[in-house]
């Protein structure tokens, strides 16, 4: 079979892919991508509030797959290694999308903060935030959610996920951010 | 006493630290992944200048992106500070925040909300 890469090419001009990935996420590649999004949002001369905010959201939602990957490197599984993620320009706003493999088991949980993340107003999440970071127990990494709760309040909008079954053991997560310009 | 002098990265901040002036900063950027590495000097340094703080503490906060990995480890910093303030050194905490930055003028008043100790929000102008 022929690999149709005008089809993929198609699809991302559909859908303004200014930058995607898919691989191992290691932290000089994050050090990478932020510096070339940071070199394209100046080339936009985006304002420097919307630079920032794309900026941080981003960070979260890299760093997110980085740390998700880190945790499964004990099971040395391919799939786990493995995460995809793409940035977007649209008219009137950026779409930061990631993929990655999770066990099923670990569904529940992360679909159980992502609910709970959507249903709350900007006050509650304000508390919902101090919350977490002033007693939340956070793993060696960081993580105790605050990641997502950060990038909601940032966005302003709701976290866009969904799961899609892969096999016995695994799903496929994917998160859809859009950061209003 | 010790001090502490870190050049900044494009992921990791500035820090001085001088325990004989009681002067603490950091600036720049604090995106690691791992941040509890990069604080944990920082915060030992805390601990040691708890014992025997200067009469005043000053500490300047500039950050211009900072991930929540960071913010618990700058939430820990704090709470040093917090300690120092209650044992007689009196600590003022400058958060700065660029003219524009709501998101980071919010982040300083989260941290206002949590510690017990004099906080100065000020207004960066380009």
């Amino acid at each position: 079979m022929v690999l149709d890469i005008y089809g993929f090419y198609d699809k991302m001009e559909q859908n303004n892919i200014m930058l995607s990935f898919k691989g191992d996420i290691t932290s000089d590649l994050l050090t990478s991508i932020l510096q070339i999004m940071e070199a394209k949002l100046d080339n936009f001369q985006e304002e420097p509030k919307i630079k920032k905010k794309v900026y941080n959201v981003l960070v979260e939602c890299l760093q997110n797959l980085y740390h998700h990957m880190d945790d499964s490197t004990a099971g040395n599984d391919e799939k786990v290694r493995s995460a995809i993620f793409m940035i977007g320009k649209m008219d009137t706003y950026y779409n930061i999308i990631t993929g990655n493999y999770i066990k099923n088991e670990n569904i529940p949980n992360l679909k159980r903060l992502l609910d709970s993340i959507n249903k709350l107003s900007k006050e509650e999440l304000k508390e919902y935030y101090k919350e977490v970071l002033n007693n939340g127990e956070m793993s060696l990494k960081g993580g105790g959610g605050l990641g997502m709760i950060d990038i909601a309040r940032k966005t302003g909008g709701k976290l866009n996920f969904d799961f899609t079954p892969v096999d016995q053991k695994y799903s496929f997560f994917s998160l859809n951010i859009n950061v209003s310009q | 006493m010790e001090a502490i002098s870190i050049e900044g990265t494009p992921k990791t901040p500035t820090v001085n630290f001088d325990t004989d002036k009681g002067f603490l900063e950091i600036k720049g950027r604090s995106i690691p992944e791992n941040s509890i590495e990069f604080y944990k000097p920082i915060v030992d340094l805390l601990e040691k200048y708890a014992t025997k703080p200067q009469a005043a503490t000053n500490v300047n906060i500039q950050l211009e992106y900072f991930n929540t990995s960071s913010s618990k480890c700058i939430l820990d910093v704090f709470k040093k500070l917090e300690g120092i303030n209650k044992n007689g050194s009196k600590v003022m905490i400058n958060w700065y925040y660029e003219e524009d930055d709501e998101d980071m003028l919010e982040a300083g008043e989260d941290y206002q909300a949590i510690i017990n100790v004099p906080f100065k929000m000020v207004q960066v102008v380009d």
